[in-house]
């Protein structure tokens, strides 16, 4: 019950905003911030209460919904999904504070969209029935697609299509997949979309679904559905376009849990119902059993060294993205319990560190209105509590150890090696380069002289330092002690991992 | 089950006899009433309507669940199937008729035919979706027709309306003439036009050798020229864009549903009835030509809308393309197993519910923007976001559900479809479906950019009477919710041809 709540309490909010007169603007924001601060609560409480046995229905639901097809409105999580919520939840409330002043036209239509958009991004980490995923994954595309093409920069139209077209084709590709999965799954009258019934059934030996052939092309087509998202490599092309012309708070919420949705599918339906698919591809043999870690490499490798090319301050933070989604892919790949945690505390981490980043570009944006990095110089003596933020954020995002940056990318690396020496001794690239891109960035726009333009460009305020803080505190605390993040889901994770392995050893 | 003779089918046969009889009545009460006052014959046209449908629903009744009646020596059967397409088609009707009665640029006011003209094709429209015989079909095609050109030329100043009723009469004239001659093929090898019978026949004829399969195929295309004309499917949707563009727009909202779904129909009955068994199907392969013109018919549609300017001629494309995604249902009717047969109509049927709404729908922004803003171009829905915001909302929600976006209706019409084609195992049609709901976003996204991301340069607010409102919710209401409940599925599954 209380999950279904915080899903659609944003949606109760959007219904709430279109009922407010357009005038009045303060009400509005305040409104929307109250109906992204309930779902927080919830979250918190969830953190709390997720492994206590007597309080677990709170957590989920199951109801039929459209029963010519079975299919069921069913929610549920597990270690994997509460992280996940916790983090969109904690977003949500920091994305509408960071749109409080930058917002200058249809504040209403803005935070409208935005509340639908979290509940589409909270529907799809609780989804337990596959059709009721595809439909939560899809639902983030509409909001999306406006509050990057109305809101947007200069080239917000040609970004809000490119973003659209890219991920409607991964998901019609994954839309086949569902419903393959969908008629293999029973005799007619039998078939069901639900989750859990369908993992299991794909472990049964002799069920259609279990077949290693039949997995291979289910995977294949949820694999590119999902790659578009995260986006791996050579899907990736709409991310930057997307970063660069939607407005902060959209940019936090895209890379902070968009390319997680992407990440997410992966493991919960690529992974958890598809070993025999997985192992295929990630069994080291040849080519194509490489060709998972492979792309985590590419990403990795080619994110990295495109960011480093970037003069443009959002540009080379969301390449960044695209490099740091890589070692996700990479501990993924891996399957085993270390590097499948490294890959989940990475997505995690990174959520919270790119939030960050995108926010303190969008502070930097807003004072000087151009993100050139080479405009800037000596903001350190101008602007000092932005600078050390930013310090801070950068430090964490290289991966420094004591922040949290540091401790998924290492585990993911460690969960990599064990099974891809080459390609994760190559992928270490990544994180000379990404130290580079970064320490190269902070000299140039805070070290060095004062560009006379900006000597009076005010410091941070209060509001934005309000919405930096949690995720600081965040980086710190789960670089220390990454266990609060860990002790969440890894109980799922040895299940997963036990199971992949086990098929990678029985396919090998 | 014996045929019921002309008396005895008389009861059946009240709703057809009521639009007659109003058709008359819209005719005589235009007489009589005074030019400015003749929106009154626009309501006595809707009350003809009611009338019908009341008819329908207690046929509906009389008949019972899963029973059917052969009408008038089995010219005509009266069945579920035939109830849901009355329904949907006078319900078509209904909705044209309050656009016209809004549409500024059709003076109809001041004529009273249109409305009987109207009647006449929903008259002949019901025939489509009952006929059994083959000279049924075609008279019933040919009612269809003939009111449909006037129909489409209705404004006399235009000389675009008038070039469309032109091109409609004869792309018309050459599909009815190769209708008929396949017709009369099928009538020489069978000896009878009762479909039933037919079906019954040529399995012996095909397997004594009597009648070659090669013969029967031949027939069945020129068949189609004729039901692809109604349709618009490739090759024979030439005519509609320009069509389309010059009819007024509530005649081209009334064609691109109305005359699709009466298409749909018939196509699913004569196929179904008269060449439905599995042997026949097997012989003639007939599988294999319905899933290309599918195709085609989507691809072609959805590539020759992306770069149109003029939102009726997208909108023309865009139900072309349509066209395309329910004739994958179709496709299914050449599968052996009855199972997957039956799935293949339920998905058009649902297709078709939810069409009818987005589709209308759309087309009725398009009047109203004509009316308001003058302009049909997609310039003209610059910056109506601002202008008119629930309008663009409105029109945002259609072209979304006809991309086929989630939650959306059009979602899970395609969503259905695309399970039976898949289940059908026709998995390049599924896939070359999906690969053409991508292309088709971006044309109707481009409409959406215009209302949303552009700015007009008359900035003026739009007004429209509350009247316009209650009429554009429902259409809206249904577009976001059919989807969303079990009843329609439950609905279109029940709907089965015997």
């Amino acid at each position: 019950m209380l999950l279904s709540l915080m899903i659609f309490v944003p949606l109760l909010g959007m219904i709430v905003v279109l009922l407010l007169p357009r005038e009045s603007e303060e009400l509005i924001k305040r409104v929307a911030l109250v109906f992204t601060l309930i779902p927080l609560v919830l979250a918190v409480y969830l953190y709390i209460t997720y492994n206590q046995p007597d309080l677990e229905h709170l957590w989920k639901q199951n109801v039929p919904w459209i029963e010519t097809f079975n299919i069921q409105y069913h929610v549920g999580i597990d270690g994997l999904s509460a992280i996940l919520i916790l983090l969109t939840a904690l977003l949500g409330p920091i994305c509408v504070l960071a749109s409080w002043r930058n917002i200058e036209k249809g504040i209403k239509a803005y935070m409208a969209l935005f509340l639908l958009l979290e509940t589409g991004m909270l529907g799809f980490f609780a989804a337990l029935d596959l059709f009721l995923f595809f439909v939560f994954f899809e639902m983030t595309l509409l909001p999306m697609y406006f509050l990057i093409g109305v809101w947007g920069g200069p080239r917000r139209e040609y970004a809000a299509i490119k973003f659209f077209l890219y991920t409607l084709f991964g998901s019609v590709l994954m839309l086949v997949a569902i419903i393959a999965v969908y008629l293999n799954s029973g005799a007619p009258g039998d078939r069901t979309f639900d989750i859990p019934t369908l993992i299991t059934l794909a472990g049964t030996a002799g069920h259609a679904l279990a077949d290693p052939v039949f997995q291979r092309w289910i995977f294949a087509g949820f694999f590119i559905g999902f790659a578009v998202k995260v986006p791996i490599f050579p899907f990736h092309t709409w991310l930057p376009d997307a970063h660069v012309e939607a407005p902060t708070a959209i940019s936090v919420i895209l890379a902070g849990v968009l390319l997680k949705m992407g990440t997410y599918g992966l493991v919960r339906i690529n992974m958890d119902m598809l070993p025999e698919g997985m192992a295929y591809f990630t069994n080291g043999v040849g080519f194509v059993g490489n060709s998972l870690a492979l792309l985590g490499f590419i990403n990795i490798v080619y994110g990295s060294f495109c960011a480093l090319a970037q003069t443009d301050f959002k540009k080379l933070v969301a390449y960044s993205s695209i490099g740091h989604m890589g070692f996700v892919i990479l501990g993924l790949a891996a399957g085993n319990e270390v590097g499948v945690t490294g890959a989940i505390l990475q997505m995690f981490n990174h959520g919270v560190i790119s939030a960050m980043l995108f926010l303190l570009v969008g502070v930097l944006y807003d004072r000087a209105h151009h993100r050139e990095i080479n405009g800037f110089g000596g903001l350190g003596n101008r602007m000092p509590i932005y600078t050390g933020i930013t310090t801070l954020a950068f430090m964490a995002s290289l991966g420094l150890p004591g922040l949290s940056g540091f401790i998924g990318e290492a585990f993911s690396l460690l969960g990599a090696y064990e099974r891809f020496q080459v390609l994760t001794i190559l992928s270490t690239i990544g994180i000379v380069v990404g130290a580079a891109y970064f320490l190269w960035t902070l000299q140039r726009v805070f070290l060095g002289t004062l560009n006379p333009k900006y000597e009076d460009l005010p410091e941070i305020n209060r509001r934005e330092i309000l919405t930096l803080v949690p995720l600081g505190i965040l980086t710190i605390v789960l670089g220390i002690w990454p266990h609060f993040a860990i002790e969440m889901f890894s109980e799922s994770v040895v299940e997963l991992t036990t199971k992949i392995m086990g098929t990678l050893q029985a396919s090998l | 089950m014996n045929p019921l003779e002309n008396i005895e089918s008389l009861a059946y046969f009240a709703p057809e006899i009521l639009l007659v009889i109003f058709a008359a009545a819209v005719i005589i009460l235009d007489l009589l009433v005074k030019n400015r006052e003749s929106e009154k014959v626009a309501y006595l046209a809707l009350v003809g309507l009611g009338c019908s449908l009341v008819a329908i629903l207690i046929t509906n009744s009389i008949l019972g669940t899963n029973e059917s009646k052969n009408l008038f020596f089995g010219m005509i059967r009266l069945d579920g199937f035939a109830v849901f397409f009355k329904v949907l088609l006078l319900l078509a009707t209904a909705a044209t008729i309050l656009f016209s009665l809004r549409s500024e640029e059709l003076d109809v006011r001041l004529k009273g035919e249109y409305y009987a003209l109207l009647l006449a094709v929903t008259f002949g429209m019901f025939l489509m979706a009952s006929a059994t015989n083959l000279l049924m079909i075609f008279i019933a095609l040919e009612t269809v027709s003939l009111t449909s050109y006037i129909l489409a030329g209705f404004l006399t100043h235009s000389p675009r309306s008038s070039e469309a009723a032109f091109k409609y009469i004869t792309y018309g004239a050459v599909a009815s003439g190769t209708m008929l001659f396949g017709l009369s093929l099928i009538f020489g090898m069978a000896g009878t036009g009762d479909l039933a019978t037919i079906g019954q026949q040529l399995p012996a004829l095909l397997g004594s050798g009597e009648v070659t399969a090669l013969g029967v195929l031949i027939a069945i295309t020129f068949i189609l020229a004729g039901i692809g004309y109604k349709i618009a499917s490739v090759p024979f949707h030439m005519w509609s864009p320009d069509v389309y563009e010059g009819a007024p727009i509530p005649i081209t909202a009334f064609l691109s549903v109305a005359s699709k779904a009466a298409g749909f129909a018939l196509f699913l009955r004569f196929f179904f009835s008269g060449f439905g068994n599995s042997e026949v199907m097997q012989s003639i392969d007939l599988g294999l030509l319905l899933a290309v013109v599918s195709a085609l018919t989507m691809t072609i549609g959805n590539l020759a809308a992306l770069p149109q300017q003029n939102v009726k001629r997208l909108l023309a494309y865009s139900s072309i393309a349509h066209g395309g995604y329910l004739l994958m249902g179709a496709v299914l009717l050449t599968n052996g197993n009855a199972a997957i047969v039956d799935k293949g109509i339920g998905a058009i049927i649902f297709y078709l519910i939810v069409y009818f709404f987005m589709n209308l729908g759309a087309f009725y922004v398009v009047v109203l923007i004509a009316n308001e803003a003058g302009s049909e171009m997609i310039d003209g829905y610059r910056g109506l976001s601002s202008r008119a915001p629930l309008v663009a909302g409105a029109m945002a929600i259609f072209l979304f559900s006809l991309t086929g976006i989630p939650f959306l209706a059009g979602f899970f019409g395609k969503w259905v479809l695309f399970a039976a084609v898949i289940e059908g195992k026709l998995y390049w049609l599924a896939f070359v479906g999906l690969l053409n709901s991508v292309v088709s976003l971006y044309y109707y996204a481009r409409i959406v950019k215009a209302m949303y991301f552009e700015t007009a340069e008359d900035t003026d607010r739009l007004s429209f009477s509350k009247g316009t409102f209650a009429l554009l919710s429902v259409f809206v209401v249904p577009t976001i919710f059919i989807g969303l409940l079990n009843i329609f599925y439950s609905l279109s599954e029940r709907i089965t041809l015997q």
